[in-house]
Order: structure tokens, then sequence, then C-alpha cells
């Protein structure tokens, strides 16, 4: 199977037991490599997707909660190749979750666009998230995406207007990434109102699932997203779980994401 | 009466060749559409047009005029030396050209509230006064470094009414600064309009930013033909970002036999690693994304961007405009650079020569204009942009020459 058909498969299963995909994002590095490695492995269970990030020294859609996880993880020394053998070791491992890398241009460009594709395909990875990468500059890295049968994802967000949610449905052909808020990752207290009937006309335009992220924190917030969208992210909530858990934060974040697993399944289930 | 040019490039998509385009979050891609109509509309509308000029001269004290720099040239014993005197504008630097231009067209989107970055605080200076003049709310982030080094332009700030807010994130300068102002335009993009410094960022700024700025060599080729009679033989600017260049290049791009030559941060030397200068390390410096634009950018081999060092905080960065990028690459203009050394010395030597204490930024093409007259003959002659004055550098100097 393809990443793209992994993705899809994804997405498939969670419709059919009538509940929203779980995509819990985690820096990839931060820490360090073992226990990055080991909160993946703890929440992979709980999770339909997992979206991992390749650390970048100017991450400009990222809040600070996530910004500060990435430069620790730069700190110890991670670099995007380490990242990918994250991902293969994840594998080796029997994590057999799908995989979405998240990760900015300036990193992939150094790499290579074409090298970068086929080491994460060959790794393990099953799709591609890149936040400074609107359509208009895509074509180069989703060919190559497409060439190696990785999913490729498009963002909309609040802002976007007709002329933009038709530019991205048009191109998007996995699932669209719809940002909960016009700013940058991190918890937020409260669900924008009018995003239900948002992700339900994009839905509708684009045929492919809508995943929501951005600001949700809370197994209630996802719940309340989950009742609409086809997909929920949570990150920044993940890192601070991490960050203030008095012992053993690995066993920590697990909790949390298996509180968002249950949230999902019992919002379904009222 | 003054017109915005009409320019060849950039293309539909903000490509100069291989290097700019829009490297951003979908989230602002929505108002960069909207600021390139508005730009697109403003800068044919007679009325802004006009009410630009006004500003530019009843406000700036357009146009800065051209002074031939006799002492320093005969001193020299080469090429006569001339400078474009932006020191002598309104807030004491070129910035001020573009915080109007774009300040103007934010209130004509109906924006309420700017946000901007600055490193040396000379775009801050300009932006806040140009807030303060059309009565808009104003943003100012600036690197924590950067607050130490330019204190006097974080007080003229305050004292515009802008807030300025401290980035302790990264390197704590110009770059960071840039990547909070993305943050928080992203944020609040619905009533706040990015005033942007320099010729960087996603399309339109490196053209938007340009245009404003070219009014510098409209006014300076119409000047020196009137001087001596023909175009000069060189121009010397410095870069950073790279838009005091950018705005004198443009108007003599197509003058074959002008040398146009952009004069980068050696800092402590190529060698040490410390400096800005891209194009002259370019296994540092590669093709690279940063701040919404594709260009020569300091990296490490796995794709991080690299803390820069520069007496000048507004040289201080890790890219450089797109348009130099490719203006290198088609070698239509040379890149050089000059170390703080240099350029402490050539702001010493001006200060004392002409009078004019230059800013340490400017102070680079000073020391470059000061080697290459060396080796030019007496009936030539050098253009140097002299792109703002050195008051607010007058701590960094004294701390760097021990006169205390």
């Amino acid at each position: 199977m393809t990443g793209k058909e992994r993705i899809a498969t994804a997405f498939e299963h969670a419709l059919r037991r009538q509940s929203a995909a779980l995509m819990p994002y985690f820096t990839l590095g931060y820490p360090d490599t073992v226990q990055s490695l080991a909160v993946i492995e703890a929440i992979a269970p709980y999770c339909d997707m997992l979206e991992l990030g390749v650390p970048f020294s100017d991450p400009i859609a990222d809040g600070p909660t996530i910004q500060r996880s990435t430069q620790r993880a730069l700190e110890a020394g991670t670099t995007a190749a380490g990242c990918l053998a994250m991902v293969r070791q994840l594998r080796t491992n029997g994590i057999t979750t799908p995989i979405m890398l998240m990760g900015y241009m300036n990193p992939i460009l150094a790499f290579g666009m074409a090298e970068f594709v086929r080491a994460a395909a060959t790794a393990g990875v099953d799709g591609l998230i890149v936040p400074d990468l609107p359509p208009e500059e895509s074509a180069e890295l989703k060919a190559h995406a497409a060439a190696t049968g990785l999913a490729y994802i498009y963002f909309l967000a609040p802002t976007s207007n007709a002329h933009r949610i038709a530019l991205v449905t048009e191109q998007a052909d996995d699932f669209i990434y719809m940002v909960s808020v016009a700013g940058v990752t991190g918890a937020r207290s409260r669900v924008t109102a009018g995003l239900d009937r948002f992700v339900t006309e994009v839905r509708t335009l684009a045929q492919i699932p809508v995943a929501v992220g951005f600001g949700i924190s809370s197994a209630e917030q996802a719940a309340t997203v989950g009742a609409f969208a086809d997909g929920v992210i949570v990150g920044s909530a993940l890192i601070n779980a991490y960050d203030s858990a008095e012992s053993d934060p690995v066993a920590a974040v697990g909790r949390f994401v298996q509180t968002l697993h249950h949230a999902l399944r019992k919002a379904n289930a009222d | 009466m003054l017109h915005l040019p009409d320019s060849e490039l950039p293309d539909k998509r903000g490509k100069f060749g291989p290097y700019g385009g829009q490297f951003v979050p979908e989230t602002l891609m929505p108002a960069l559409e909207q600021l390139i109509a508005a730009y697109d509309e403003a800068r044919t509308d007679p009325a802004f047009i006009a009410e630009f000029e006004h500003l530019l001269t009843s406000y700036v004290g357009r146009p800065s005029p051209l002074t031939y720099a006799r002492r320093l040239s005969q001193s020299l014993g080469g090429a006569q030396i001339y400078l474009k005197r932006e020191d002598l504008n309104h807030t004491g630097a070129h910035k001020i050209n573009n915080a109007l231009g774009q300040a103007l067209l934010a209130q004509r989107m109906g924006k309420t509230r700017i946000v901007a970055e600055t490193g040396a605080g000379q775009h801050g200076v300009g932006t806040a006064t140009a807030c303060a003049l059309l009565g808009l709310e104003c943003i100012v982030y600036m690197g924590e470094v950067d607050i130490a080094r330019q204190k006097p332009n974080v007080l003229r700030m305050k004292l515009l009414g802008a807030e300025v807010r401290s980035v302790s994130s990264g390197s704590r300068t110009l770059k960071d600064a840039i990547n909070e102002a993305i943050r928080d335009w992203v944020s609040n993009v619905h009533d706040t309009h990015y005033l942007l410094g320099s010729v960087l960022g996603p399309h339109p700024y490196p053209m938007m930013v340009r245009d404003f700025q070219s009014v510098i060599g409209t006014e300076a080729r119409g000047q020196i033909v009137e001087a001596i009679g023909r175009l000069p033989d060189v121009i010397i600017a410095c870069v950073g970002g790279g838009s005091n260049a950018m705005g004198i290049f443009h108007a003599f791009r197509n003058d074959d036999t002008v040398e146009l030559i952009g004069v980068e941060a050696g800092g402590e030397g190529i060698a040490s690693g410390k400096h800005a200068a891209r194009f002259a390390d370019l296994n540092i410096a590669r093709i690279g994304v940063l701040h919404g634009t594709k260009s020569y950018v300091m990296q490490t081999p796995d794709g991080q961007i690299m803390e820069t060092h520069s007496i000048s905080a507004g040289l201080d960065y890790p890219s450089v405009g797109p348009e130099h990028a490719l203006l290198r690459d088609q070698e239509r203009a040379g890149y050089t650079y000059a170390t703080d050394e240099e350029a402490l010395a050539a702001f010493q030597v001006l200060s004392r020569t002409e009078g004019i204490i230059p800013a340490l930024e400017s102070s680079h093409a000073v020391a470059e204009a000061i080697k290459r007259a060396q080796t030019m003959r007496p009936d030539q002659v050098i253009l140097v942009n002299l792109s703002g004055r050195g008051d607010k550098d007058l701590n960094t100097v004294v701390t760097a020459l021990k006169m205390d």
C-alpha cells in the first residue's frame, strides 16, 4: 500500500466507526531522540495517524510551545536526516500507524527535494505537511510526493475566501488541514464559532476529508471538533502535557492522548 | 510628477528568475492577494501618487541632496565621490520612503493596525513616524540584542507612540523580529498590515518596497547628470536585505556603463564565520527559503538558519532580497563586503573629512568607495548611497573605539 492509500484508509476506518480520526502531533527529537521515540510509541495505540514534526530554526507558523520544543530538539542535535532515521526506528519497532511528516521548506530544500521525498518514503513516512508552501509554490514537491506515493496536504484557514478554497480544493486529493483560527499553533480555550459550517462547506466542495488543527487543547474541544470534522489534530497540548508532568512525562502524554481518543469515541456514542 | 516604476520583474507570481515567490502559511495568502490588488491599483492612481509625493516633499524633505565629497575625494587622489544624502531625510534614513508608501496603502485598504520589524531601528522609527502621522496603531518587533545596541531608536519609537516588543527567541536580532512580526500578522490579519522594511519577504513586498524606494535612484540620476554632465561610473550601496541598494540601483539598471556594487557586512572577516556576507561565502549561503521568499540564505548543511554577525544591526541578516540574488547571477550587479573594522574606519574618515556622520550600515558603502576610488582615475565618478545618519550608532562606535 502507498502512503496515500494508508492515509485514505485511516480516514475510512474512522468514518466506518463514525468518529473523527485522531492525529496528534509531536516534535521529533524533543526533548531528545530517545524520549521522543518513547512518547510516540506510547501514544501510537490511541492514534489513527501521527503528525511528526521536523525541527526548523525559524518556524513562522508555530506558537511559543512548539517553537520551544523544536529549539530544544535542535539543541539536542536533531537533523532532518535524524528525523527520518527516527521514523525508520519506529517502523522497526512495529509501529504501523500512518505517519505524516510536518516540516518547513528550507530543511527540505537543503536535503534536496527529490532526495528528501524518496528518503522519507523509504523510511516509512506516508505523507508530507509543509506549512510554508501554499498551492502557488507546491507543484514541484507535490509531484515528487506523487511519484513516490506519498500524501501531500494543503491548508485552509478562517481567512480563506472563495477563490482560495477553490484553488486548494482543486489541488488537494488526500485531506485538507483546516486551521481552526487565524493564528499560529498553540493551546486556545475555545473553538472558533462558525467552524462547523466552514468545515462542512469545504468538505462538500473538496469531497475529501477535512482535519482540523491549531488551538485544540482539551478532550472537550477535541470532542466538539470531532463532531463535525473528519480528523482532529492536537499538538501543543502534547508538548505541554510532557512539560508539566510531575513524573514520567512519557506516560503523562500517553494518558492525555488516551483521553482524546476516548473523548472522540464517546462523542460519537452520545 | 513622481511615478512608481513599471518594471519587467518580478513576474506575476513574484519571481525574479528562480528567486522570490510566496512561501507563507495559507492563512496569509488572502492578505497577500489583497495587498497585490491594492498596490496594483494604487501605483497607477494619480490621487495616491500625488499624496505619496506630497508627503515625500513636504514631510520627508525630498529631494534629498547630492553632495560632492571634495575633501574625501582629494585625499584619496582617485575617483570623485558623490553622496546621495538619504541621511538628511526626516527620521534620518531612506527607510521613511517605504514606510510612508506602505502606511498610505494600509490606510487605503482599511487596515488600522501596523506591525513592523526592525534591526537598526531605522525602519521601526520610520514606521512609527508614518503611523503617528496617519493615526495608525503601531507595534514594532525588535530583537533583544538590537534593543540593547540601538537604544536611541527604541526611545524614539516609544516617543512616537509605538509599542516596541522585545523578541527573545533565536538569535534575538532582525531575523527573529521578522518571525514575530509574521506571527502577529497571521494572528491579526483582519485589521493589520505588516509593514515590511526591506526588499524581502513574500511577493509583493520585494517589488513594492523597491518601487517605494526607487525615488532615490530617480532623483540621483537627474542630480548626477546635472552635476557632472553624464552618468557615474560606479554606484555603491550597502546591502542587508537590500532596500536602499535596490532603491538607487533601479533607475540605472539599463545603463550598461554604470557598474552597480552592493556591499555586505563582512563582520569579523569571512574566515571567522562571524559575518552577514551572503554572496561572499557560498559554502554557507545557499539557495533556500526564509521569511516567505527564495534567495541565498546562510544556513547549516541541515538547512537551519545561521546566526549572523555585523557591527551594524541593519545588515545583520542571514538572507538577501531575491532581486539582488538575480542581479548577482546575471552579473548586472557585483557584491563585495566590508568588515566591521573597515566600516568603523570609514565612519571616522567621512565624519572628519566631510562633516557627515554616517550610519554604520552606510559606512560599509563608504568603506568600499574609499577602497575603490584609489584604484580609479580622477575623471571617474563614484556615487554612494548614504542611506542613513550615524547618530543612532554613537554608543556602538564609542564602545568599539574605546573613546570613553
